[in-house]
Protein backbone atom coordinates (compact mmCIF):
# COMPACT_ATOMS: atom_id res chain seq x y z
CA UNK A 1 0.00 0.00 0.00
CA UNK A 2 1.88 3.15 -0.92
CA UNK A 3 2.30 5.76 1.69
CA UNK A 4 -0.02 8.00 0.66
CA UNK A 5 -3.16 5.52 1.41
CA UNK A 6 -1.44 4.83 4.55
CA UNK A 7 -2.18 8.18 5.37
CA UNK A 8 -5.71 8.44 3.86
CA UNK A 9 -6.62 5.29 6.18
CA UNK A 10 -4.83 6.73 9.77
CA UNK A 11 -6.53 9.90 9.38
CA UNK A 12 -9.57 8.46 8.82
CA UNK A 13 -9.21 5.95 11.93
CA UNK A 14 -8.17 9.05 14.37
CA UNK A 15 -10.95 11.03 12.81
CA UNK A 16 -13.47 8.23 13.68
CA UNK A 17 -11.92 8.09 17.11
CA UNK A 18 -11.67 11.17 18.46
CA UNK A 19 -15.04 12.64 16.76
CA UNK A 20 -12.86 15.04 14.78
CA UNK A 21 -9.95 16.21 13.10
CA UNK A 22 -6.80 14.15 13.57
CA UNK A 23 -4.26 15.65 15.30
CA UNK A 24 -0.68 15.44 13.71
CA UNK A 25 0.96 14.69 17.08
CA UNK A 26 -1.77 11.40 16.70
CA UNK A 27 -0.83 10.89 13.06
CA UNK A 28 2.82 11.12 14.15
CA UNK A 29 2.12 8.32 16.76
CA UNK A 30 0.05 5.91 14.95
CA UNK A 31 2.35 6.29 11.67
CA UNK A 32 5.82 5.69 13.25
CA UNK A 33 7.04 8.87 11.57
CA UNK A 34 7.87 12.75 12.17
CA UNK A 35 5.30 15.25 12.94
CA UNK A 36 6.97 17.33 10.21
CA UNK A 37 6.87 14.45 8.02
CA UNK A 38 2.78 14.01 9.06
CA UNK A 39 2.74 17.89 8.04
CA UNK A 40 4.68 17.58 5.01
CA UNK A 41 2.28 14.75 3.35
CA UNK A 42 -1.14 16.05 4.47
CA UNK A 43 -0.05 19.06 2.52
CA UNK A 44 0.45 17.29 -0.50
CA UNK A 45 -3.11 15.37 0.03
CA UNK A 46 -4.54 18.82 0.71
CA UNK A 47 -3.03 19.75 -2.78
CA UNK A 48 -4.31 16.51 -4.43
CA UNK A 49 -8.18 17.71 -2.86
CA UNK A 50 -8.22 14.24 -0.51
CA UNK A 51 -7.88 16.31 2.92
CA UNK A 52 -9.07 19.63 4.44
CA UNK A 53 -6.38 20.52 7.36
CA UNK A 54 -7.45 23.53 9.63
CA UNK A 55 -4.39 24.96 11.46
CA UNK A 56 -4.39 23.87 15.12
CA UNK A 57 -6.94 21.62 14.54
CA UNK A 58 -5.84 18.68 12.75
CA UNK A 59 -6.50 17.05 9.19
CA UNK A 60 -10.07 15.79 7.97
CA UNK A 61 -10.37 13.54 4.90
CA UNK A 62 -12.57 14.68 2.31
CA UNK A 63 -15.62 12.80 0.21
CA UNK A 64 -12.38 11.55 -2.44
CA UNK A 65 -10.44 10.94 0.85
CA UNK A 66 -13.06 8.88 2.47
CA UNK A 67 -13.24 6.57 -0.59
CA UNK A 68 -9.90 5.92 -0.88
CA UNK A 69 -9.19 5.79 3.04
CA UNK A 70 -11.57 2.93 3.12
CA UNK A 71 -10.52 1.34 0.29
CA UNK A 72 -7.12 1.55 2.31
CA UNK A 73 -8.56 0.01 4.88
CA UNK A 74 -9.81 -2.83 3.24
CA UNK A 75 -6.94 -3.96 1.98
CA UNK A 76 -5.43 -3.54 5.74
CA UNK A 77 -8.25 -5.94 7.07
CA UNK A 78 -7.44 -8.48 4.42
CA UNK A 79 -4.13 -8.68 5.36
CA UNK A 80 -4.74 -9.23 9.03
CA UNK A 81 -7.27 -11.68 8.53
CA UNK A 82 -5.15 -13.70 6.12
CA UNK A 83 -1.87 -13.46 8.72
CA UNK A 84 -4.78 -14.31 11.56
CA UNK A 85 -6.74 -17.20 9.84
CA UNK A 86 -4.14 -18.31 6.98
CA UNK A 87 -1.01 -18.25 8.29
CA UNK A 88 -1.71 -18.57 11.72
CA UNK A 89 0.08 -15.57 13.21
CA UNK A 90 -1.23 -14.58 16.46
CA UNK A 91 0.58 -11.23 16.72
CA UNK A 92 -1.41 -10.40 13.42
CA UNK A 93 -1.58 -6.58 14.42
CA UNK A 94 2.07 -5.94 14.32
CA UNK A 95 2.83 -7.62 11.39
CA UNK A 96 -0.45 -5.97 9.63
CA UNK A 97 1.34 -3.11 10.46
CA UNK A 98 4.99 -3.71 9.34
CA UNK A 99 3.81 -5.79 5.71
CA UNK A 100 1.37 -3.34 5.12
CA UNK A 101 3.53 -0.72 2.96
CA UNK A 102 4.72 -3.79 1.05
CA UNK A 103 1.64 -4.93 0.25
CA UNK A 104 -0.56 -3.36 -2.44
CA UNK A 105 -4.01 -3.49 -3.43
CA UNK A 106 -4.52 -5.73 -6.40
CA UNK A 107 -2.17 -8.73 -4.17
CA UNK A 108 -4.44 -7.99 -1.12
CA UNK A 109 -7.36 -8.93 -3.49
CA UNK A 110 -5.56 -12.08 -4.92
CA UNK A 111 -5.22 -12.98 -1.05
CA UNK A 112 -8.67 -12.28 -0.39
CA UNK A 113 -10.01 -15.23 -2.01
CA UNK A 114 -8.93 -17.22 0.19
CA UNK A 115 -10.33 -15.70 3.87
CA UNK A 116 -14.09 -15.36 4.67
CA UNK A 117 -14.40 -11.29 4.70
CA UNK A 118 -18.03 -10.67 5.63
CA UNK A 119 -19.90 -8.20 3.13
CA UNK A 120 -19.65 -4.98 6.08
CA UNK A 121 -16.12 -5.12 5.90
CA UNK A 122 -14.45 -2.04 6.48
CA UNK A 123 -17.10 -0.68 8.30
CA UNK A 124 -16.84 -3.58 11.13
CA UNK A 125 -12.81 -2.00 11.95
CA UNK A 126 -12.45 -1.41 15.16
CA UNK A 127 -10.52 1.61 15.21
CA UNK A 128 -9.62 1.36 19.20
CA UNK A 129 -8.06 -2.08 18.49
CA UNK A 130 -6.74 -1.45 15.33
CA UNK A 131 -7.98 -4.56 13.73
CA UNK A 132 -10.96 -6.09 12.32
CA UNK A 133 -13.54 -6.17 14.53
CA UNK A 134 -14.93 -9.32 13.89
CA UNK A 135 -11.28 -10.83 14.07
CA UNK A 136 -11.08 -9.55 17.52
CA UNK A 137 -14.52 -11.14 18.65
CA UNK A 138 -13.46 -14.39 16.91
CA UNK A 139 -9.97 -14.34 18.92
CA UNK A 140 -11.92 -13.41 22.61
CA UNK A 141 -14.23 -16.04 22.26
CA UNK A 142 -11.28 -18.43 21.53
CA UNK A 143 -9.92 -17.83 24.43
CA UNK A 144 -13.04 -17.73 26.93
CA UNK B 1 7.25 1.34 16.20
CA UNK B 2 5.41 0.73 12.52
CA UNK B 3 6.39 3.05 9.42
CA UNK B 4 5.52 3.56 6.58
CA UNK B 5 8.44 3.07 4.53
CA UNK B 6 8.39 -0.24 2.34
CA UNK B 7 11.55 -1.73 3.69
CA UNK B 8 12.36 -5.37 4.62
CA UNK B 9 14.17 -5.14 8.28
CA UNK B 10 14.25 -9.15 9.52
CA UNK B 11 14.02 -12.15 8.69
CA UNK B 12 10.79 -12.32 10.28
CA UNK B 13 9.21 -10.26 8.23
CA UNK B 14 11.08 -11.35 5.00
CA UNK B 15 9.96 -15.18 6.05
CA UNK B 16 6.46 -13.95 5.92
CA UNK B 17 6.94 -11.93 2.49
CA UNK B 18 7.75 -14.97 1.07
CA UNK B 19 5.01 -17.30 2.79
CA UNK B 20 2.86 -14.76 1.55
CA UNK B 21 4.65 -15.34 -2.02
CA UNK B 22 3.86 -19.49 -1.57
CA UNK B 23 0.68 -18.52 -1.06
CA UNK B 24 -0.06 -16.79 -4.42
CA UNK B 25 2.53 -19.37 -6.39
CA UNK B 26 -0.21 -22.16 -4.99
CA UNK B 27 -3.26 -19.93 -5.89
CA UNK B 28 -1.97 -19.95 -9.88
CA UNK B 29 -0.83 -23.87 -9.54
CA UNK B 30 -4.43 -24.68 -7.98
CA UNK B 31 -6.40 -22.44 -10.19
CA UNK B 32 -4.69 -23.26 -13.71
CA UNK B 33 -4.85 -27.06 -12.94
CA UNK B 34 -8.57 -26.67 -11.63
CA UNK B 35 -9.18 -24.23 -14.46
CA UNK B 36 -8.46 -26.72 -17.63
CA UNK B 37 -10.24 -30.02 -15.96
CA UNK B 38 -13.85 -27.23 -15.72
CA UNK B 39 -13.37 -26.29 -19.36
CA UNK B 40 -15.90 -27.94 -21.41
CA UNK B 41 -14.39 -30.43 -24.03
CA UNK B 42 -14.96 -27.70 -27.02
CA UNK B 43 -13.40 -25.21 -25.38
CA UNK B 44 -9.53 -26.88 -25.08
CA UNK B 45 -6.71 -26.97 -27.31
CA UNK B 46 -3.19 -27.65 -27.10
CA UNK B 47 -2.53 -24.34 -26.57
CA UNK B 48 -4.21 -23.53 -23.66
CA UNK B 49 -3.50 -27.32 -22.12
CA UNK B 50 -0.02 -26.42 -22.63
CA UNK B 51 -0.05 -22.87 -21.13
CA UNK B 52 -2.18 -23.91 -18.36
CA UNK B 53 0.43 -27.03 -17.90
CA UNK B 54 3.61 -25.19 -17.67
CA UNK B 55 2.03 -22.40 -15.52
CA UNK B 56 1.27 -24.52 -12.98
CA UNK B 57 4.54 -26.69 -12.74
CA UNK B 58 6.28 -23.08 -13.17
CA UNK B 59 4.59 -22.09 -10.15
CA UNK B 60 5.24 -25.48 -8.41
CA UNK B 61 9.10 -24.55 -8.75
CA UNK B 62 8.62 -20.68 -7.68
CA UNK B 63 7.43 -22.54 -4.58
CA UNK B 64 9.83 -24.63 -3.62
CA UNK B 65 12.42 -22.15 -4.66
CA UNK B 66 10.55 -19.70 -1.98
CA UNK B 67 10.56 -22.62 0.63
CA UNK B 68 14.02 -23.10 0.40
CA UNK B 69 14.43 -19.21 1.01
CA UNK B 70 12.18 -19.62 3.94
CA UNK B 71 13.98 -22.57 5.29
CA UNK B 72 17.36 -21.35 5.50
CA UNK B 73 15.88 -17.69 7.53
CA UNK B 74 16.01 -17.93 11.07
CA UNK B 75 11.93 -17.42 11.38
CA UNK B 76 9.15 -19.61 12.04
CA UNK B 77 6.75 -20.96 9.01
CA UNK B 78 3.83 -23.05 8.81
CA UNK B 79 3.49 -26.37 6.78
CA UNK B 80 2.71 -25.73 3.58
CA UNK B 81 0.44 -28.47 3.53
CA UNK B 82 -1.94 -26.51 5.69
CA UNK B 83 -1.63 -23.79 3.00
CA UNK B 84 -2.48 -25.96 0.07
CA UNK B 85 -5.60 -27.76 2.05
CA UNK B 86 -6.61 -24.34 2.54
CA UNK B 87 -6.89 -23.10 -1.14
CA UNK B 88 -8.25 -26.24 -2.41
CA UNK B 89 -10.94 -25.50 -0.32
CA UNK B 90 -11.21 -22.12 -1.19
CA UNK B 91 -11.21 -22.88 -5.05
CA UNK B 92 -13.71 -26.12 -4.72
CA UNK B 93 -15.92 -23.25 -4.59
CA UNK B 94 -15.27 -20.36 -7.04
CA UNK B 95 -13.78 -19.90 -10.28
CA UNK B 96 -14.49 -18.80 -14.00
CA UNK B 97 -16.46 -20.91 -16.19
CA UNK B 98 -15.28 -20.03 -19.88
CA UNK B 99 -12.56 -20.00 -21.74
CA UNK B 100 -12.27 -15.92 -22.04
CA UNK B 101 -12.44 -16.41 -17.76
CA UNK B 102 -9.86 -18.98 -17.52
CA UNK B 103 -7.28 -16.91 -19.41
CA UNK B 104 -8.31 -13.70 -18.00
CA UNK B 105 -7.94 -15.41 -14.41
CA UNK B 106 -4.32 -16.58 -15.17
CA UNK B 107 -3.25 -13.15 -17.04
CA UNK B 108 -4.35 -11.59 -13.43
CA UNK B 109 -2.67 -14.14 -11.22
CA UNK B 110 0.48 -13.78 -13.57
CA UNK B 111 0.00 -9.82 -13.02
CA UNK B 112 -0.49 -10.24 -9.42
CA UNK B 113 2.21 -11.82 -8.65
CA UNK B 114 4.68 -10.03 -11.15
CA UNK B 115 3.78 -6.86 -8.71
CA UNK B 116 4.34 -8.31 -5.48
CA UNK B 117 7.79 -9.82 -6.44
CA UNK B 118 8.49 -6.07 -7.61
CA UNK B 119 7.45 -4.52 -4.56
CA UNK B 120 9.48 -7.23 -2.40
CA UNK B 121 12.58 -7.00 -3.87
CA UNK B 122 12.00 -2.80 -3.90
CA UNK B 123 11.71 -3.61 -0.32
CA UNK B 124 14.63 -5.74 0.22
CA UNK B 125 16.97 -3.34 -1.51
CA UNK B 126 15.65 -0.39 0.33
CA UNK B 127 17.07 -1.63 3.22
CA UNK B 128 20.10 -2.49 5.03
CA UNK B 129 19.41 -5.17 7.21
CA UNK B 130 21.67 -8.17 7.31
CA UNK B 131 19.44 -11.72 7.17
CA UNK B 132 20.71 -15.23 7.73
CA UNK B 133 20.84 -15.96 3.95
CA UNK B 134 22.62 -14.19 1.33
CA UNK B 135 20.92 -11.23 0.46
CA UNK B 136 22.22 -11.37 -3.22
CA UNK B 137 20.90 -14.74 -3.30
CA UNK B 138 17.40 -13.48 -2.05
CA UNK B 139 17.56 -11.15 -4.19
CA UNK B 140 18.51 -13.06 -7.48
CA UNK B 141 15.94 -15.90 -6.76
CA UNK B 142 13.14 -13.06 -6.55
CA UNK B 143 14.80 -11.14 -10.05
CA UNK B 144 14.48 -14.61 -11.49
CA UNK B 145 10.92 -14.81 -10.68
CA UNK B 146 9.91 -11.50 -11.00
CA UNK B 147 11.06 -12.34 -14.48
CA UNK B 148 9.46 -15.40 -15.42
CA UNK B 149 6.15 -13.90 -14.08
CA UNK B 150 6.35 -11.34 -16.55
CA UNK B 151 6.95 -13.56 -19.29
CA UNK B 152 3.96 -15.61 -18.67
CA UNK B 153 2.04 -12.57 -18.63
CA UNK B 154 3.12 -11.84 -21.91
CA UNK B 155 2.33 -15.48 -23.27
CA UNK B 156 -0.88 -15.56 -21.78
CA UNK B 157 -1.68 -11.87 -23.22
CA UNK B 158 -0.83 -13.40 -26.79
CA UNK B 159 -3.16 -16.79 -26.38
CA UNK B 160 -5.75 -14.30 -25.58
CA UNK B 161 -5.07 -12.02 -29.03
CA UNK B 162 -4.64 -14.99 -30.99
CA UNK B 163 -7.73 -15.90 -30.06
CA UNK B 164 -9.78 -12.46 -30.81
Amino acid sequence: MNTADQYLKTIFLVQKLEDGPAATGDLADRLGVSPASVNEMIGKLEDRGLVAHEKYKGATVTDDGEARAREALQTYCILERFLANVLDVDDYRAEARQLEPVIDETVADRLDMIIDREPQCPDCFDADADACGLLVEDRVEADD
Amino acid sequence: MSSVAARVDSDDQLARLLQIGVVLEEVVEARAHRHYQSLPADDRDDAIESLLEEASDESADHRRELEALIDDLDAESIPFEDVKALVAESYGQTGPEDFDGVLYDQLHGEETAYKFYDDLIDAVESSSAEFSVDRDEVLGTLREIREAEAAGVEEVAKLMEDRA
